[in-house]
């Protein structure tokens, strides 16, 4: 196939989002926005798993009830985390009498349930699919590092997992809502980047193969977007990812380029290095800010490219490099 | 094998555009916070020697001293915070170690006391245990053999 760009014809619109994020995210700077501040990354369960079970179904909750639909309605449900056998997103399913679906994507997770339940929408297989996604910061650190109250120092190129979840619903074109016209499923891209503390530089490669791929196939150019909005690359992966697309690929993102890693938290202020991370940082900010921003007209055409790290810290012990995935969905009002 | 497909002008580019880890600022407050635990421990070995008038139970207190506030302040979620200034200031003597155990404790209790707490307590102590016994084996061994250490 010469154009990777997939076309969806009936244009699927986002007729419901919903966000929830924990406590350090909620004393960041879009705090306003989000559907949901929990005060306490426990969540009120006796366990950082249940926690972001939480977490997930009040945010796939907010977001059938903002388009006006209850679990009967969903046709198809796409749901995915970080934590091995896809707990949170499984566990939050359980029992509702949903159709379901557990993907792992990293931190891409967003954009690839999205581009799934479009896709299924798009080719009549549901009438109502739900998008959804969420990460959180001790359960991540719990299965991918040391234990949440083992004392070490960060590299200042790490990022901080985000404790938060987003959910959308997915219904055939509705007028007056944000959708989905173009979306673009990623490649695997490894350069060889193999520092578990830098991931913003192990995906920005594929972030650019991404972009440079879905503007070259739709004959557009960067300025005809309102915002190219990255998942969570962070500082030194966003730096990378726009001197790599001049460089390599002839592409200048610079003036509307944005990160949902650099939205969510005060970078200086709350002392996370080099950003935000994990699907639940590019959900919950899309879920919230962005499609609010939407809505308002503020920003009518917005790339949002969903950046993962397909890490296991099995294969890196091994000596193995870090490949990253990106995917890309177009979402216009 | 996976194909590997390493890009060296990339990886330059990764290094030249990532900020580096601030060693001189890291040295300095780990000379200082380890300092201020050695100075800590100086003044409560004297108290203890001058107190149970036996130098040896005076050190053995002292590192069980360090043990327990340890633990404390990892319980009560303080420990990583003060570890995360400090560094190895705090993860080089004992303190370091009482953390690495209390950490996992704390962090897999959920999972039960048997398969939780106590099989993944020496998950991060357990390099410490391994490779500490092993030296210590090696030195005795010398110690015993050529440095006439049997008397």
């Amino acid at each position: 196939m010469n154009n990777r760009v997939i076309e969806l014809k009936s244009k699927p619109s986002l007729t419901g989002f919903g966000s929830c994020v924990g406590k350090t995210e909620s004393e960041g700077p879009i705090s306003q926005d989000f559907d949901m501040c929990f005060s306490d990354d426990g969540i009120n369960q006796s366990s950082w798993e249940k926690a972001e079970c939480e977490l997930l179904s009040n945010a796939v909750e907010i977001a059938l009830k903002s388009a006006n639909k209850s679990f009967d309605d969903i046709d198809i449900a796409f749901a995915g985390d970080l934590l091995n056998q896809c707990t949170p997103s499984s566990y939050s399913f359980r029992n509702k009498n949903v159709p379901f679906c557990g993907l792992f994507g990293a931190c891409s997770t967003m954009a690839y349930s999205m581009l799934l339940a479009t896709l299924t929408v798009d080719g009549s297989y549901a009438d109502t699919a739900v998008a959804a996604t969420s990460s959180h910061f001790c359960s991540a650190e719990k299965q991918f590092r040391y234990p949440v109250e083992y004392g070490s120092q960060r590299s200042p190129t790490s990022q901080r997992t985000v404790t938060g979840a987003g959910a959308f619903v997915v219904e055939r074109n509705k007028k007056q809502k944000v959708f989905i016209p173009r979306i673009l499923i990623g490649k695997v891209v490894d350069l060889g980047v193999t520092d578990s503390s830098n991931m913003g530089a192990a995906m920005a490669p594929a972030a650019a193969e991404s972009i440079s791929e879905f503007l070259k196939c739709t004959k557009t150019e960067p300025k005809d977007y309102d915002m190219i909005l990255t998942g969570d690359l962070g500082k030194v992966g966003s730096i990378l990812l726009k001197d790599y697309l001049i460089n390599n690929k002839g592409y200048d993102i610079s003036a509307v380029h944005n990160d949902c890693g650099l939205i969510i938290y005060d970078l200086e202020g709350q002392k996370v290095d080099s950003g935000g991370s994990g699907c639940g940082c590019s959900a919950a900010v899309l879920a919230s800010h962005i499609m609010k921003r939407m809505n308002n007209r503020e920003l009518k055409k917005v790339l949002f490219i969903g950046t993962g790290a397909l890490m296991s810290p099995l294969i890196s012990l091994q000596g193995e490099s870090i490949p990253g995935i990106a995917h890309i969905v177009e979402m216009n009002i | 094998m996976v194909k590997k497909t390493s890009d060296n002008e990339y990886l330059k580019k990764v290094e030249l555009v990532s900020p580096k880890t601030a060693i001189l600022k890291n040295s300095l407050l780990a000379f200082i916070g380890g300092g201020c635990v050695c100075l800590f421990g100086e003044i409560f070995f004297n108290i203890y020697t001058a107190l149970l008038r036996d130098e040896k139970l005076a050190r053995t207190l002292v590192s069980i001293m360090f043990i327990v506030i340890t633990a404390a302040l990892t319980g009560i979620g303080i420990y990583d915070r003060i570890a995360k200034i400090f560094g190895a200031g705090l993860s080089v003597p004992i303190s370091g170690f009482a953390n690495s155990v209390c950490s996992p404790a704390i962090e897999y209790a959920v999972e039960g006391h048997i398969l939780g707490t106590a099989e993944k307590m020496f998950s991060l102590a357990g390099a410490v245990i391994v490779y500490g016994c092993s030296l210590a084996s090696l030195y005795g061994f010398i110690y015993y053999f050529f440095l006439g250490g049997n008397a």
